[in-house]
């Protein structure tokens, strides 16, 4: 796609002038500042209205302009029939989804966290994710299903799971991350195009943040590709993966190592299934070191696989130990001095880095 | 003091006909010949149809099959539960609350957890398969009514053979229809081919009925290369999309609300054609059964939930599995029309699904049948339901109250069925199914580059690799692996 070629040669060009000393994020030379609820709010505005299967079905999506005023405006705009208010049954409202997508609507399933989605799991995964296949390709599902995920603020354990690693271990489902407002119209408008089930994981405390976009994000056939990870920043000394909230850890650690004579390589993983390896083992076998960070909990964690991945292919490049940075192992605590405790902090990527990089003790092997 | 429970006691005596028998799973429920739907109306006064339009009581009462009803079925039966307020003399002012207009008693009773008496169940032929004098049906031509009866055979003999072939180690697993015939050749045989069927697991006479093949519902539970699910599935989880039949999902009871939402689906389109999804008993104790059924009545969907009470889920008897009077009760709890239907009976069965069809896309809303019926064989080859169930009771229930026997003797006393043509039929679907089984156990397994399509809907870089290193190792090491994977 036209908008996509352009995309790829943005960003080499990019590559080339963007000095190593990078204190804003402004990677377009565009001004234009949007936050990335409002660039959610956009995409599916553009989607809706580009094609009429294009549905919307949630909890409080419609008149109560969504729970976080994703869907603001869109019940008003569209009506009722695209913009359905659910009754409280996650099962329930997944299922007919599904259903839905089953006889070829494409249906937008927003749960109010994707804690809740435990409640539709069974569909998620038997009905949505497997249905192609166990039917031999006679079913087709294309779905998303969307919704803040991993850690807020205050919220406890039931609001505070990450479900990256769940979702990104099935096949037939492809998972789908964003950090900024560029990568939450990209992708959520390539989720809602793909015929396969799409999760699509956002980030509660990124919706009020603004990142700036060139007119090309802006534009309404914009898309970003599934399954291509992003270089927010070179380096050469160490990779960092992270996707959604902590990229933007991971981008100021790299500027506080920076300080330090270490530069880092940030990725932005955009897709958690397919996993852009490639990119990555191309960032390791430059820069030799890895550390992975996510918000969650550790065991089977997404870091995990991109360990993995890298020692199957990448092994002779490793000059250190990769390491995985990611949330306590232990259901998220509420008081406010236990919940930073149990979130990975700026400095804890830092203090990796440098691990890394021999530049402090290592670290006793954990238990 | 307070006479809790007020029931009209005059329109119970009045509209139903107590019979007692030996009723179905669960307790004696009383059937209801004479009025078939419309048992809340007077009887021996002049009648209307919803139209307004009189009908003659004489003809109405010629129970020939030459005596043609159509259907009048879309007047709800007026339930005789009026326990708050129907004789009392309480104020009739009403009160205002989210949802509507209510109006209040001083009187405090509670709404008794069952009614005085169950609600009837339709039927239209009695159990030697003669048609019941005055009742409603809706008229079967005569190549339905053999097509209805030859395809319940067919269902039964494949059954039998399916499930031997099973006993015999030549397919993994199966699962029989074994009492409930009628219910899948007679609901399917009232559809149109556009209605989208929604099936749980023990309802493949509703594809026999649509033109799956004996061959292809052999080469499924076989697996083998010519199955339309590429050898993904177990045994009997058929799916034809050119049959509108949705693949066959084992989760129980998720194709309720997926129901639904394809209702919807066809209701935005605007098609004339209806969602059927069926259920067992033990079924509608999931979750999804609430969601589906109150979304459906909610979005106004045209689907038609039906429920095959066969008295069992697995060991599990209905009345471990609720305390409610069977499924039909809870279709009000969501606000939809509902029947029960003798499920044995071919022709009770079909004239219900006819007339909820039409409701259902006319009138743009969910219907709840509830068919009672016998699980005669075993859950599945998985299951010896003797452990759990008196021998007597599964004989019985074979040999008295079966079906397909009901049936034929209702197309031979007409004079559209021989004894001829049974045993020709008998011996012929015989022979077919142990040629397809045949065919199906020769033909080759699904070829290796199966394992990997159809799991996106393009195949991804790594599944292509991954497929491209298996191939290399199993020339590379033929002896590693079985003779049948064509590479």
């Amino acid at each position: 796609m036209l908008a996509i070629a352009r995309q790829r040669m943005l960003g080499q060009s990019f590559k080339k002038i963007l000095p190593a000393v990078s204190v804003l994020r402004s990677y377009s030379s565009a001004a234009k500042q949007i936050t990335v609820r409002e660039a959610l709010n956009s995409a599916l505005d553009e989607e809706m209205s580009a094609d009429p299967k294009v549905f919307l079905m949630g909890e409080e999506v419609g008149e109560y302009q969504g729970a976080y005023k994703i869907t603001k405006g869109l019940l008003e705009k569209y009506g009722p029939e695209r913009v359905l208010d659910t009754p409280i049954t996650e099962a329930g409202f997944t299922g007919i989804g599904v259903g839905a997508a089953y006889y070829g609507l494409k249906p937008v399933v927003e749960f109010m966290t994707f804690n809740f989605s435990m409640q539709a799991i069974d569909h998620i995964i038997n009905s949505a994710a497997k249905s192609n296949y166990m039917s031999a390709g006679q079913i087709s599902v294309p779905i998303v299903f969307r919704g803040p995920n991993g850690a807020a603020a205050g919220v406890g354990a039931q609001h505070s799971q990450c479900y990256a690693a769940w979702y990104a271990s099935c096949p037939g489902l492809k998972v789908l991350s964003p950090y900024n407002s560029e990568d939450a119209r990209g992708l959520l408008k390539a989720a809602i195009r793909d015929p396969d089930p799409v999760v699509f994981l956002e980030n509660e405390l990124l919706y009020g943040e603004s990142f700036p976009v060139s007119d090309e994000v802006l534009d309404s056939s914009f898309c970003l590709p599934i399954g291509k990870a992003k270089i927010e920043r070179e380096g050469k000394d160490v990779t960092i993966t992270a996707f959604s909230k902590m990229v933007g850890y991971a981008l100021k650690a790299a500027e506080m190592l920076e300080r330090d004579g270490i530069y880092a390589e940030v990725i932005n993983l955009r897709s958690i299934r397919p996993l852009d390896r490639s990119t990555i083992n191309t960032s390791v076998r430059k820069t030799n070191r890895l550390i992975t960070v996510e918000e969650g909990f550790p065991q089977h964690g997404v870091g995990a696989e991109i360990c993995a991945s890298v020692v199957e292919e990448s092994f002779s490049y490793l000059d250190a130990p990769v390491e995985r940075i990611a949330g306590a192992d232990v259901p998220m605590p509420y008081a406010a001095n236990l919940e930073r405790m149990a979130v990975p902090q700026v400095e804890d990527i830092v203090r990796a880095a440098k691990r890394a990089c021999y530049r402090s003790v290592p670290l006793a092997a954990t238990a | 003091m307070a006479n809790w429970l007020r029931i009209s006691s005059r329109t119970v005596a009045n509209h139903i006909k107590k019979r007692m028998n030996k009723g179905f799973m669960g307790g004696a429920v009383h059937v209801n010949q004479s009025s078939g739907l419309w048992w809340g109306l007077n009887r021996g006064g002049p009648v209307s149809d919803r139209n307004g339009r009189h009908i003659d009581p004489l003809a109405w009462n010629r129970a020939t099959f030459l005596c043609v009803q159509r259907f009048k079925s879309t007047l709800a039966e007026k339930q005789h539960d009026s326990f708050l307020s129907s004789d009392s003399d309480d104020d009739n002012q009403s009160v205002d609350f989210p949802g509507g207009k209510v109006s209040y008693t001083s009187e405090m009773s509670f709404i008794s957890e069952s009614s005085q008496t169950r609600v009837p169940c339709y039927r239209v032929l009695d159990d030697d398969g003669d048609l019941i004098s005055d009742c409603d049906f809706q008229q079967v031509r005569k190549e339905v009514a053999v097509k209805m009866y030859s395809n319940m055979v067919t269902l039964q003999i494949m059954d039998n053979i399916f499930y031997e072939a099973q006993r015999q180690g030549r397919i993994s697993f199966y699962l029989t229809s074994a009492g409930e015939e009628a219910i899948s050749i007679a609901s399917a045989a009232a559809l149109s081919e556009q209605d989208i069927i929604l099936p749980q697991y023990r309802e493949p006479g509703v594809l026999l009925w649509r033109g799956f093949t004996l061959q292809e519902f052999a080469d499924q539970c076989f697996g083998n290369k010519a199955d339309y699910g590429k050898g993904r599935q177990m045994p009997i989880h058929y799916g034809s999309k050119k049959h509108n039949f949705f693949t066959i999902s084992s989760p129980i009871a998720t194709q309720l609300p997926q129901a639904a939402g394809i209702a919807y689906s066809l209701k935005m389109d605007n098609k004339e054609a209806c969602v059927v999804s069926y259920i067992g008993d033990g079924g509608t104790s999931e979750g999804d059964f609430h969601a589906g059924l109150n979304f459906a009545a909610v979005m106004e969907a045209p689907v038609i939930f039906f429920c095959r009470n066969n008295g069992w889920a697995i060991s599990t008897n209905v009345s471990e599995q609720f305390r409610s009077d069977g499924i039909v009760v809870k279709g009000r709890a969501y606000g939809i029309r509902s029947i029960r239907v003798d499920g044995n009976d071919a022709l009770a069965v079909y004239s219900a699904v006819s007339a909820a069809r039409e409701m259902a896309i006319n009138e743009q809303r969910p219907i709840l049948i509830e068919a009672l019926t016998y699980r005669v064989g075993h859950h599945s080859t998985s299951d010896d339901s003797t452990k759990y169930r008196q021998l007597d009771e599964i004989v019985y229930w074979k040999k008295a109250r079966n079906p397909v026997n009901r049936f034929r003797n209702w197309v031979q006393n007409i004079g559209w069925w021989s004894e001829q043509q049974e045993t020709q039929l008998r011996n012929s679907v015989r022979k077919q199914l142990l040629e397809a089984i045949q065919v199906a156990e020769k033909t080759e397994k699904p070829p290796l580059s199966e394992l990997f399509t159809d799991v996106y809907d393009h195949p991804p870089s790594n599944l292509e690799e991954q497929e491209k290193h298996l191939r290399e190792t199993v020339t590379r090491h033929p002896k590693d692996y079985p003779s049948d994977i064509s590479v």
